[in-house]
């Protein structure tokens, strides 16, 4: 390692880094702009000068930019030099002889890194007394606001949105004391990730639009870690509650997962929870009751009556364990049909054995080769894209600069010598993605022919299947990938359920196979519809087919279904049938949905914010997330807690006290196997730090003692939780707490987002005590054939019925994100995607409305002509109103 | 819809085809210049989205290179343009007085055009010809050791060459 000294003391640093990582690394308190963990250096803001000198005996020295210059063993610095020191007041001088003095009214104010900056130089009489320049703001849509006379033109936006991102709409225009950051004109800014534009810049120029509506300072926000349920990534977010209401979700750093950024679904999709539509009253036979009739009412239901469980993919662990508790195991169920079910088995089958290990967006980021077979992930897992982006960048960069001394982090040299080099990608889905462009290669098929070409690659790798009618073709394509494959070393293969096709999921496990064989070290994701779809499929309940016999056959069933729209998942006709044979429906949700609407007795479950929970992504990643607030309304509990005082009633303790989270964990662990470890996940209940639990508040949160006078002169007593080592006070330990359980990122002169620097063991790397969950997917329990090798036939129109396939959409196909005014906003109109032949054959043109018959349900959309589609593919928007319901991988028939 | 001449379009397909394929955005600046000269000395949006289609680039690359460059005009311009240097050399040698003496004779301010469309004042970054400061750029030549005689001498010019042209 080389020895660097800083103002004539020695450190020991990480070789191939530059100097600002290395004094942020050790703790330094050095100002800089421009530059970002994830974005590398530009050297344009000259804010982190420091001076260098050539050995002990220069005195003199010269001022350098500390992110551009690489650690050298030896080297001499001083960041405490008056010249340098005086050049970075300078900087920021210059900086605020055009940035307004808004503070107060700025809405980054309180997290504005230019604060922080400013404060850090010293910087606090200004000399220039001529005007300051202003612009017009644009309009961005209903996640970003604009305010651009702030801008102090570091370039991190356009960097982030064009450069990391991919984004197009967003460019910089003019030059000098004018330059300007910004649409071409007003309009919504199209990438689903400009909401990390918020956090990105290191000023008020973008800031959350959400949050304007009902307006905090960040260290006026009760906040707590969480996990995001819009999908099965599990990115971690910060969520942000005042006065009862959920204010906003910031990123919360995990090396491993999500790093800096979030996607738009997960950012802004949290209003939900503020919705109208909540459910706020226990309710029997659709009359909302207090607690005292609904327990009583319980007791009649589930006393005496055969007791069946609906478990749920995006309720927490604790809650689907909870509900399998009270009905047991052969009573449990999931609100999918067996197909579906079995493609998830698959998924956790191929995990559990270990064989290949699975994908972080870490290792996805790091993957010199990336194949996707049969999944849209820019619309399924927005992040995951965002991680594939990354690989293809990252991998050309490298391949670019081998030859070069030139550093990962010199972003610009790098960029000048990458050009157009691209790491290899290839993109085999049902229809164009947005990740096509980037792609080195982009196939478009029907499922069982991505299997094919997924069975075709892995034997070439590694011949072990005779293949028999293959088209030369597709034995051609194969063979390019294969042996651009094998050049690689780490290789990552996805895939996921989107196709509802289960030769798909076996090719990519036999690609990573023959990988393994050849001596790489591949591996491999699966994505799935929801963000605790992997923990239920772990849980391995029966399939909802099972259950509809089993009320058919049994007359006196009490069914309790857990946080989910059955309606939304299964054909309206199945469902109907279940719930009319169901002598009691008791459903435990946060919104009123269809499901809802059809219970015998409706119990107000809490979201995310209001309760906690462990969730498990697609990698098997165990997260847990923390109660953010406590809600006014006493009937909002976690589904876990009123789940377990049913199970009271039943045994007959109706009087006995809730249970608290490690215990429903630790029985968890106990009960099943396959969620060993699972408490790792986060500290239990009793954790403290010098005998001080970690505070939700930060030190500076204000009008605690007056915020509720209006209803009580008194200031309340801060309420207890008995589920979690975090309080709802200010008070408490203000040191670091451990990595799974940061309320907030805060430091000392650091209230910017950029204060995580301070959290981590090195810059851009892990946090301090290690990355937040735990993965669950470690040892290798199952057994899995070598190889699977059973290819299906070619895929084969058939007359007058067509495949029904679904095409996600960032924003509309999830459930809950939809409550948010921006996104509902922003979701696109469901239509029928067909291929040109097919329209032109059912005399169909773009618009005309068709009609999708499947089993009993009748389904009407205009038609979208997608040139890219095989033929007798019909391909609908999942998740839409009025596309519920659905027979996805069915085939189905048309009529005009 | 707006395009170039036939013989115009002969030209950018000329610039166009002097880099290699995948980096047509190269020959962005000529064919702005070539815009420039063809639809009336300034570029509107419809022009910059023509060029933009020719280099099948998105309309807001063509944006984001036209407003940088002060060379391109992204308003109308008078048939005249004075692009007076105001750097460090010329300021020394009392550009400032020069810019002021334009204002008044002409009556108007930097960045405008006289209500004739005659003449547009615009103030530039050093033109490299500090030696001969103070100065300025007009069409295609500089116009050197400038002084208020000179300016009155080249506003006459100007004049009579467009009366001689009309």
């Amino acid at each position: 390692m080389p020895k660097i000294f800083i103002d004539n003391t020695s450190y020991e640093v990480k070789a191939g880094k530059n100097v600002l990582e290395a004094c942020l690394t050790l703790g330094f308190d050095l100002p800089y702009f421009c530059w970002h963990p994830a974005m590398g250096s530009v050297g344009a803001c000259r804010q982190c000068a420091v001076k260098v000198y050539k050995d002990e005996n220069d005195t003199s020295g010269k001022i350098i930019m500390s992110c551009m210059e690489g650690v050298r063993d030896g080297m001499h610095l001083s960041i405490d030099d008056k010249a340098a020191k005086a050049f970075r007041e300078q900087v920021i001088e210059w900086l605020m002889t055009n940035h307004p003095h808004d503070c107060p009214v700025c809405d980054e104010g309180g997290s504005c890194h230019l604060q922080d900056m400013t404060v850090m130089t010293g910087h606090d009489y200004r000399r220039y007394d001529y005007k300051k320049r202003t612009y017009v703001n644009q309009y961005l849509g209903p996640f970003i606001h604009h305010e651009m006379n702030r801008c102090i033109q570091c370039y991190r936006c356009v960097r982030f949105y064009k450069d990391y991102a991919g984004g197009k709409d967003l460019n910089v225009f003019a030059a000098h004391n004018h330059v300007y950051f910004g649409r071409e004109k007003d309009g919504t800014l199209e990438s689903p990730f400009s909401g990390n534009l918020a956090e990105v810049c290191p000023t008020g120029v973008f800031t959350d639009k959400t949050l304007r509506q009902h307006y905090t300072r960040k260290w006026d926000l009760t906040s707590a870690p969480s996990v995001c349920q819009h999908c099965s990534v599990g990115c971690n977010t910060i969520a942000g509650e005042r006065y009862g209401g959920l204010r906003n979700i910031v990123n919360r750093y995990n090396a491993e997962v999500n790093g800096y950024f979030l996607c738009d679904r997960g950012r802004f999709g949290y209003e939900f929870v503020n919705s109208e539509n909540r459910i706020t009253k226990p309710q029997v036979m659709h009359q909302a009751v207090d607690e005292n009739a609904l327990m009583h009412h319980l007791e009649t239901v589930l006393t005496n009556h055969s007791l069946i469980g609906i478990g749920s993919p995006r309720a927490s662990m604790e809650s689907n364990f909870a509900l399998l508790d009270l009905v047991g195991k052969e009573n449990f169920f999931c609100g999918v049909y067996n197909e579906e079910m079995m493609l998830e088995r698959r998924i956790t089958d191929i995990l559990d054995s270990g064989k290949i290990p699975v994908a972080s967006l870490k290792q996805i980021e790091d993957a010199d080769a990336v194949v996707i077979l049969g999944e849209d992930i820019w619309n399924t897992a927005p992040m995951m894209a965002l991680a594939v982006r990354q690989s293809v960048m990252k991998t050309g960069g490298r391949e670019a600069t081998e030859k070069t001394p030139m550093p990962e982090w010199h972003e610009l040299a790098v960029k000048e010598l990458q050009q157009n080099t691209k790491g290899f990608m290839v993109n085999v889905t049902v229809t164009e993605t947005s990740l096509d462009e980037i792609a080195s290669l982009n196939i478009n098929a029907a499922p069982d022919d991505i299997a094919r070409l997924g069975f075709a690659i892995a034997n070439h790798i590694h011949p072990s299947l005779e293949l028999k009618n293959f088209e030369e073709a597709v034995l051609a394509k194969a063979k390019t990938i294969a042996d651009e494959l094998l050049k690689c070393s780490n290789p990552v293969i996805i895939t996921g359920t989107s196709c509802y096709n289960d030769p798909v999921l076996r090719a990519a496990f036999d690609i990573a196979a023959a990988l393994k064989a050849a001596g790489k070290a591949p591996a491999i994701a699966f994505v799935v519809p929801e963000c605790n779809s992997m923990g239920l499929a772990m849980m391995r309940g029966h399939a909802f087919d099972t259950a509809v016999r089993r009320v058919n056959r049994e007359p006196n069933v009490t069914a309790v279904i857990l946080e989910q729209d059955l309606y939304r998942n299964l054909p309206a006709g199945i469902v109907d049938e279940f719930l009319s044979k169901c002598r009691n429906i008791i459903v435990l949700d946060s919104l009123n949905n269809a499901t809802t609407e059809k219970a015998h007795v409706l119990i107000p479950a809490s979201t995310f914010a209001e309760g906690d929970g462990t969730l498990i992504s697609y990698e098997g990643r165990a997260q847990r997330y923390y109660q953010v607030y406590v809600p006014d309304n006493k009937y909002i509990r976690e589904s876990w807690k009123w789940l377990s005082r049913m199970k009271m009633i039943i045994s007959g303790k109706a009087n006995g006290h809730d249970p608290h989270h490690d215990s429903v964990i630790s029985s968890l662990e106990t009960a099943l196997r396959q969620f060993a470890g699972i408490s790792a996940a986060a500290p239990s209940s009793g954790f403290s730090i010098h005998g001080e639990q970690i505070p939700r508040e930060p030190h500076r949160y204000s009008g605690r003692t007056a915020m509720l006078a209006n209803r009580n002169v008194s200031e309340p007593k801060p309420v207890a939780d008995g589920d979690s080592p975090l309080s709802f006070t200010m008070e408490g330990y203000q040191g670091t707490p451990p990595s799974s359980a940061i309320p907030f990122f805060w430091k000392p002169g650091w209230n910017s987002p950029q204060a995580v620097n301070k959290y981590q063991q090195e810059i851009g790397g892990d946090l301090i005590g290690g990355n937040p969950g735990v993965r669950l997917f470690v040892k290798s329990s199952g057994n899995m054939p070598e190889f699977f090798k059973d290819y299906p036939e070619h895929f084969r129109e058939r007359q007058n019925k067509w495949l029904l396939l679904p095409q996600s959409h960032v924003f509309g196909s999830d459930e809950l994100s939809v409550y948010s005014a921006g996104i509902a906003g922003r979701s696109p109109e469901p239509y029928m995607g067909l291929s040109p032949v097919d329209a032109k054959m059912l005399d169909v043109t773009e618009g005309s409305q068709v009609t999708i018959k499947s089993e009993k349900e009748e389904y009407s959309f205009p038609v979208k002509i997608v040139e890219s589609l095989r033929n007798g593919i019909v391909l609908v928007s999942k998740g839409l109103p009025g596309t519920q319901g659905m027979s996805w991988g069915n085939w189905v028939e048309l009529a005009k | 819809m707006i395009t170039f001449s036939e013989n115009k379009l002969k030209e950018a397909q000329r610039i166009i085809n002097r880099y290699p394929q995948g980096k047509q955005k190269s020959a962005l600046l000529p064919l702005l210049h070539l815009a420039q000269d063809e639809f009336g000395g300034w570029l509107d949006v419809p022009a910059m989205d023509y060029i933009a289609s020719l280099l099948n680039i998105e309309p807001i690359e063509v944006y984001e290179v036209a407003t940088f460059y002060s060379m391109y005009n992204l308003k109308p311009v008078g048939r005249h343009v004075f692009e007076v240097c105001q750097t460090g050399p010329c300021m020394l040698r009392g550009s400032d007085q020069i810019i002021d003496y334009i204002k008044q004779r002409l009556q108007i301010n930097v960045g405008e055009t006289t209500p004739d469309g005659m003449f547009t004042l615009k103030t530039v970054e050093c033109l490299g010809a500090c030696g001969y400061a103070p100065m300025m750029q007009l069409g295609k030549t500089f116009r050197e050791h400038l002084n208020e005689e000179k300016v009155d001498q080249i506003i006459e010019e100007c004049r009579s060459k467009a009366a001689r042209n009309n």
